[in-house]
């Protein structure tokens, strides 16, 4: 046998849907999730004689923010092709999408892996199409019909091609974890895979590197590559990638090479299987879509969009470290999501004043296995982080026991929207509770549990 | 009352004057359809119970607050393209047969809101696919002039049943001359509007970036008058203009001294099956012309001879695609159901998208497109262009029933004069201007974009002088 090694070669293609209020081309809602079939439609997104597209300025605004996020260029020109082909879940026959001029081209993300402390991960193109209407194929043998949701037809999408510059399963799984964070924070998505708001489909292949080849790396693909679907979370994806890794070095092991071809997701048997085979490429009759004029996109534009996007992950994260010389480490779990972030700013604001650092917010955040920033204001927290600094009783006396009882008693409207199932009140509460100890410190749980105790009498 | 002597003017004086009810004038024309429409085909959907209760609707209204609307009570036909809620809309093709929309296209909204009463749907070859009318579904429609003649297509129902009087107005679409084709095979006056000021939305789409959403009058002035209900930018259809629309009825009698009109000199050539009788018809209107004042200059439009081939890329392509919505999945029959003709633009159009076809068919048709374009531009060109063109509108009299079913090609080539303005995008009005062997022949009047006002002058100083709206059809 001879002595190959075999080099993934990863690129990934990613749909995200946007959360516009309206559809790309309608006024029908857009947010279709867990809604009747068939309710959020009208003559526009059910393909019917006659209906036209109009399209929808805040997506393609957010589609150029996505591009602008990952260092793309903006094209000055742009326009919407149709995409023809037959499909029961394409309304019109033909799917609104951009091909020759995308809003974006040439970006790039960068990531961090165990194996390498930078790596570039280019992006091909980002563009603004429309989503298809879902298919419904109920199982078991009673009904033989399958049924189609139109809800979903229509819905912006923003898709999102990479290089295939991924080498390994763990690679896509921080550069997409990274890319979703970005999403999230420009708030254009909620990328959602659970919900559909965000799907993956990856590309493999396998690169034969011998001696004499392993300089020409980048240079040529393999002449084959296979396409997987259906995948609904990150941890398929890497399952996924790692088991087309496998099987395909199997194949390529014995002198043969992989089928170029469109496999699945199981995730009950835990493989991929074969669903298409390619064997050419798709003919899909692109020309520009007739019935939206051009678009012009201008410096102004650009620049009005860029004032939009706020400051990312990576930049967060910098920026913490060295602002408030934090762990890379704390600084990376507090910017992964934006409320938390801006949570912990917030708190550091507060905290300046008492002289509480910012490393001990961090720390609080982090490591308190209490914190829950949905019931504890950022002010709460830095009180309940002076409270520890002073000398704290941790005993309750019948005395200040009736003192939080009055405070339930003048406060009818929080007791009561606790007993409706709102616990954010308690923070409130405990602050009125503080109050009224006038100056004597209690350990904060200590008045939260009497509290609660009292309030679900 | 005659009611071919009726104008939509006419007929809104008589309600004002209480000469008849709305109820009257509705029932006047049912009865005149009914007799005559077997012969003509021009209706293949009847809307009389709903029209008659309008019309009953409406005679209360005229009681209590006059005529309020432009076209209050004005009985009108619709060509089966455009979208009606709740009335069947066919395409006149039998994929649609039983197809009724949810909801109205645009302009069918905006002649309702204007008071029109839609007597029913009107006739036309399958998916607009034709210049005779002979590919409906539903049976040809005959030339009211002359039954054994056609009526000129894809519009047939729509020109036939202005010109027999079955309504006051009707609309129509004109994707590569679908409206002055007909128009001139009947003593009618047909507008094709310039691309983006009527919006499409609703009505059944041939080739998107060429089709144009017109209208049928028996004079000039009642056609500027329905183009005040119809132009205006529409928030469904993306590619209508925010130019504002002036009142044209306006500036109609302004007369036409001063203007400089051009004679394309591609368009009046003896060849190419050019018919003597047109060409004759077609000289006496540009005496009359320049006997009204206009000066009269020869221009040149060079790409001309490129338009046909150009159009039968563009249009077929955006036909495969418009069509492939008709798959009998959620509405309709299935594929088996389409016609030959439109089989034939499906295939056409399949092909001429295809990868390594697309380059060499539509993306060149595209680029030929632009120097037609450039043509126009060129001669309309403010500083020492013409203000407008005059031409014949088909190289030929109506023809016989039958005669050119059996090639396409020829069928196609009765377009040359028409594909133009379509590919341009710039509006035509063709109007009435004369008989030859007791068949209509008109000629159409090109502008610029947006000047639809200078045409309609133009048509009505034409119109003023001639008279020939005064001919009508023995049925």
């Amino acid at each position: 046998m001879k002595n190959i090694n075999h080099k993934p070669i990863i690129g990934l293609e990613i749909h995200v849907e946007l959360n516009t209020k309206t559809k790309m081309f309608c006024r029908c809602p857009a947010k279709y999730f867990g809604e009747e079939p068939n309710t959020y439609t009208c003559p526009v997104c059910l393909g019917l004689p006659g209906a036209l597209p109009y399209p929808n300025k805040t997506a393609n605004e957010y589609c150029v923010m996505i591009a602008l996020a990952l260092q793309c260029k903006i094209t000055d020109f742009s326009y919407f092709e149709r995409k023809n082909y037959f499909y029961p879940d394409l309304p019109k026959g033909y799917q609104i999408s951009q091909y020759i001029n995308p809003f974006g081209i040439d970006g790039y993300l960068n990531i961090k892996s165990s194996a390498q402390d930078s790596k570039r991960i280019r992006i091909r193109r980002v563009h603004m199409e429309e989503d298809t209407a879902k298919l419904i194929h109920p199982s078991g043998n009673q009904d033989e019909h399958s049924y189609i949701d139109f809800n979903r037809s229509g819905v912006p999408l923003v898709e999102i091609v990479t290089e295939p510059d991924i080498a390994s399963a763990e690679e896509a799984k921080i550069f997409l974890t990274k890319l979703q964070r970005i999403i999230r924070y420009l708030g254009v998505s909620d990328a959602d895979m659970e919900k559909g708001n965000m799907r993956l489909e990856p590309n493999i292949s396998l690169r034969e590197l011998t001696t004499e080849n392993i300089k020409l790396d980048t240079e040529k693909l393999p002449n084959y590559k296979v396409e997987v679907k259906n995948i609904n979370s990150f941890r398929f994806v890497e399952k996924a990638i790692n088991y087309e890794i496998e099987r395909q070095m199997k194949i390529l092991e014995k002198g043969e090479i992989p089928v170029q071809e469109t496999r699945g997701w199981d995730d009950i048997k835990n493989k991929t299987v074969s669903q298409r085979i390619k064997e050419e490429a798709h003919d899909y009759r692109y020309f520009p879509e007739p019935d939206i004029p051009p678009i012009k996109i201008d410096k102004t534009y650009v620049e009005k969009i860029k004032e939009k996007i706020p400051e990312l992950p990576d930049e967060k994260i910098q920026r913490f470290a060295k602002e408030y010389l934090l762990s890379f480490y704390d600084s990376e779990i507090l910017a992964r999501e934006k409320q938390t972030a801006d949570y912990f700013e917030e708190g550091v604001i507060i905290g300046l004043k008492e002289s509480i650092t910012p490393k001990q917010i961090a720390n609080r955040m982090i490591n308190d296995k209490t914190f829950n920033p949905e019931t504890t204001l950022p002010a709460q927290l830095i009180e309940e982080m002076l409270l520890l600094k002073k000398d704290i009783l941790e005993v309750i006396t019948d005395e200040d026991k009736k003192k939080i009882e009055t405070v339930i008693k003048e406060n009818p409207q929080a007791a009561e929207a606790y007993g409706n199932g709102k616990m954010q009140v308690i923070g409130f509460l405990i602050g009125a509770v503080n109050k009224k100890l006038q100056g004597k410190k209690i350990n904060p749980q200590l008045i939260k549990n009497t509290l609660e105790m009292l309030l679900k009498k | 009352m005659n009611i071919e002597e009726l104008t939509i003017e006419k007929v809104l004086d008589g309600y004002r004057n209480k000469k008849f009810s709305i109820t009257e004038i509705i029932q006047v024309y049912f009865e005149r359809i009914k007799k005559y429409n077997p012969q003509i085909n021009s209706f293949i959907t009847l809307c009389e119970e709903e029209a008659l209760q309008e019309a009953k609707r409406k005679d209360e209204l005229l009681k209590n607050e006059g005529v309020s609307l432009p076209l209050f009570g004005i009985p009108m036909g619709l060509k089966d393209l455009f979208s009606t809620k709740d009335i069947k809309t066919t395409a006149s093709s039998e994929v649609l047969e039983d197809y009724t929309p949810p909801y109205d296209s645009t302009v069918v909204q905006r002649l309702k809101d204007a008071g029109a009463i839609i007597l029913g749907k009107l006739n036309c070859d399958a998916w607009a696919h034709g210049s005779s009318g002979e590919n409906s579904d539903f049976g040809p429609t005959k030339n009211p002039w002359n039954k054994e003649y056609v009526p000129g297509g894809s519009s047939s129902g729509s020109a036939a049943s202005v010109a027999a009087s079955f309504v006051l107005a009707a609309t129509g679409t004109d994707t590569g001359g679908s409206i002055r084709l007909p128009a001139s095979f009947t003593n009618t006056v047909g507008l094709k509007p310039t691309y983006g000021r009527v919006s499409r939305y609703g009505v059944i789409a041939m080739a998107s970036s060429l089709d144009s959403i017109g209208h049928f009058t028996k004079t000039v002035r009642d056609n500027a008058l329905i183009l005040n209900i119809t132009a205006g930018n529409d928030m469904f259809d993306a590619t209508t203009s925010q130019n504002p629309v002036p009142n044209y009825l306006e500036n109609l009698n302004k007369g036409i001294k001063g203007l400089k009109i051009g004679i394309p000199k591609e368009y009046t050539t003896k060849e190419k099956g050019m018919e003597l009788d047109v060409l004759l018809t077609f000289e006496n209107a540009i005496k009359k012309l320049n006997k009204l004042g206009a000066e009269i200059i020869e221009i040149s439009l060079p790409h001309t001879e490129y338009s046909i081939a150009c159009y039968y890329i563009i249009q077929p392509s955006e036909v495969s695609s418009n069509l492939a919505r008709y798959d009998g999945i959620r509405f309709g029959n299935d594929r088996s159901y389409f016609g030959d003709e439109a089989k034939r633009r499906i295939m056409l159009g399949t092909y001429t998208l295809s990868a390594g076809y697309y380059d060499a068919y539509y993306k060149k048709a595209m680029q030929a497109r632009t120097l037609i374009k450039q043509n126009f531009d060129k001669v309309f060109d403010a500083s020492n262009g013409v203000d407008a063109i005059i031409a014949p509108v088909s190289p030929t009299l109506p023809w016989k029933l039958g005669e050119k079913v059996n090639d396409p090609l020829k069928m196609y080539l009765s377009d040359v004069f028409t594909v133009t303005a379509n590919l341009a995008g710039i509006p035509g009005l063709s109007v009435p201007a004369g008989f030859a062997k007791e068949l209509p022949v008109g000629i159409q009047i090109l502008g610029p974009h947006f000047s639809e006002e200078l045409l309609f002058r133009i048509g009505f100083a034409f119109e003023q002088e001639t008279e020939f709206y005064k001919s009508n059809p023995k049925l």
